[in-house]
């Protein structure tokens, strides 16, 4: 065997090897949610630090890609004389597709990467090997408690960012394209549909999932020093970053296959 | 006891496979009657109760106070009221002398109140062993001296200790017995004075690094001048 094809076989192996840990760690995660202790304070002081502490920058993405959104809108549908109708573009777009991939992404940066070098921080520092020295398990203790909060709180985020989204499309309407309001939010709201809500709501959850579990696998898998905590958080945000992509793409695909 | 050794002779390994943080690739590692390699994380978790151990870099939960930290395990078990886990966080850190940084935050500390608070920690658990991996490394003549007492004070009460070291200053001080490791193999079992009599020229090479033995251990080539 060529070095070149032991190099790609090893590489190969990794990879499944890291699928492998990553699956069982969901695995021991999962388990750990439906046995005692709960640890329901640090989960509120999760909930409060990803929910309360990431508001601002949902609300200011929010803000941005509805009024982004109805000034391109506006460009597109205008040639028609269909400028009037842009609240139906902004409305189902954000509801969809962007407000839950944008607040992803955004809460990915600031909640993944910290979930990531917070637990990797404790790896290096024999921080989790303190805690299992104590008796405690740290999967239930950081993990459940971070994923329940993410799971809880991402969808709530998602909503206030698909509301901020409509509410900055109606500024630059009423303001700069000079919509009526009560056309705007008539049409906004006649363009939801239930499934859309469904769907905006299943998204945002399994974010959330991926979002905690990525940055907790990253956590708990660091090795070496510090160096090793800035490769775990780079880490944990570029690949909850893909699987937050591809999930959305693979949960449409499904949602459209069920009429 | 004393596990001594030179760096990356296994001692810090033995004390992680003691506590089950590491499992062994082979053999079998029996406490209280429990053969801990067969058993699962989970119940691990009830032998690790009757341990305590002092981390080499203290391991003190940054996002925690003193008191929360050396009031973790009570507070974990949920077995005593908040004012009688109190009163145990403030008699450990009073026998350790630090009863006054109760509310301060880990990064508050230098290096060998740090490694005193780990000790308050061990000591608050009321657990019946307690293991120290390095717990004089790093620090200055007069921390080590305060280290070596604790150490000393908690032995006149009784407590079973296991520390691991590569400080003969403080081997020499604490010990019962020492444990010499060499290369992951025991070379040396027996008393403080029985390993300064020894004859090994591995021991030798350790307690008088510049002595010619010592430079042989260190170097074994054929090239050395020293051959």
């Amino acid at each position: 065997m060529s070095a070149e094809t032991f190099n790609i076989r090893s590489k190969l192996i990794g990879y499944v090897l890291v699928v492998q840990e990553f699956t069982f760690l969901c695995g021991q995660v999962l388990a750990a949610l439906v046995r005692p202790p709960w640890y329901v304070r640090d989960m509120v002081l999760q909930i409060d630090r990803i929910g309360v502490g990431s508001l601002f920058i949902v609300v200011l993405t929010g803000m941005f890609t509805g009024m982004v959104l109805a000034l391109q809108g506006a460009v597109q549908l205008e040639p028609y004389g269909a400028t009037i109708y842009v609240s139906r573009l902004i409305s189902t777009s954000v509801v969809r597709e962007l407000g839950p991939v944008l607040a992803a992404l955004m809460i990915a940066g600031r909640v993944g990467s910290g979930i990531a070098s917070e637990i990797a921080s404790m790896k290096v520092t024999e921080q989790i090997d303190a805690l299992r020295a104590e008796g405690t398990d740290p999967i239930q203790k950081l993990a459940t408690t971070r994923l329940v909060a993410c799971v809880l709180m991402i969808p709530v985020l998602t909503i206030i960012t698909n509301g901020i989204a409509i509410f900055g499309g109606w500024l630059v309407a009423r303001l700069y394209l000079g919509i009526d309001s009560y056309f705007y939010w008539t049409w906004a709201f006649e363009a939801i549909h239930h499934r859309d809500i469904i769907l905006g709501l299943v998204k945002p959850a399994v974010f959330g999932f991926i979002i905690a579990m990525v940055g907790c696998y990253a956590g708990f898998h660091t090795k070496g020093g510090t160096v090793g905590v800035g490769v775990s958080t780079t880490q944990s945000m570029v690949s909850s970053s893909i699987l937050i992509l591809a999930s959305d793409f693979l949960l449409t695909k499904l949602f459209m296959a069920f009429p | 006891m004393v596990i001594l050794g030179g760096s990356g002779s296994g001692k810090t390994t033995i004390l992680r496979l003691i506590l089950g943080l590491y499992r062994p690739d082979q053999g079998s590692i029996h406490l209280a009657g429990h053969d801990i390699t067969a058993l699962r994380e989970r119940d691990l978790f009830e032998i690790r109760q009757q341990m305590a151990m002092v981390f080499q870099g203290s391991a003190l939960f940054d996002s925690l106070t003193v008191r929360e930290n050396v009031g973790y395990r009570l507070w974990e078990q949920g077995r005593l009221s908040d004012e009688r886990i109190d009163q145990t966080v403030r008699e450990s850190l009073q026998f350790v002398g630090l009863e006054d940084t109760i509310d301060k935050m880990p990064a508050e500390l230098s290096g060998g109140m740090r490694k005193r608070v780990g000790i308050a920690r061990a000591l608050a658990s009321g657990a019946k062993v307690l293991l120290y991996d390095e717990p004089t490394a790093g620090l200055d003549p007069i921390n080590t001296c305060t280290i070596n007492r604790l150490i000393l004070r908690l032995k006149a009460k009784g407590v079973t200790q296991v520390v691991v070291t590569h400080d003969l200053e403080t081997a020499y001080r604490v010990a019962d017995r020492i444990v010499m490791i060499h290369k992951g193999r025991i070379i040396f079992e027996g008393t403080p004075e029985g390993l300064q009599r020894s004859t090994a020229p591995a021991i030798r090479g350790f307690i008088e690094p510049g002595s010619l033995s010592a430079e042989r251990e260190a170097f074994p080539s054929p090239d050395n001048p020293l051959y």
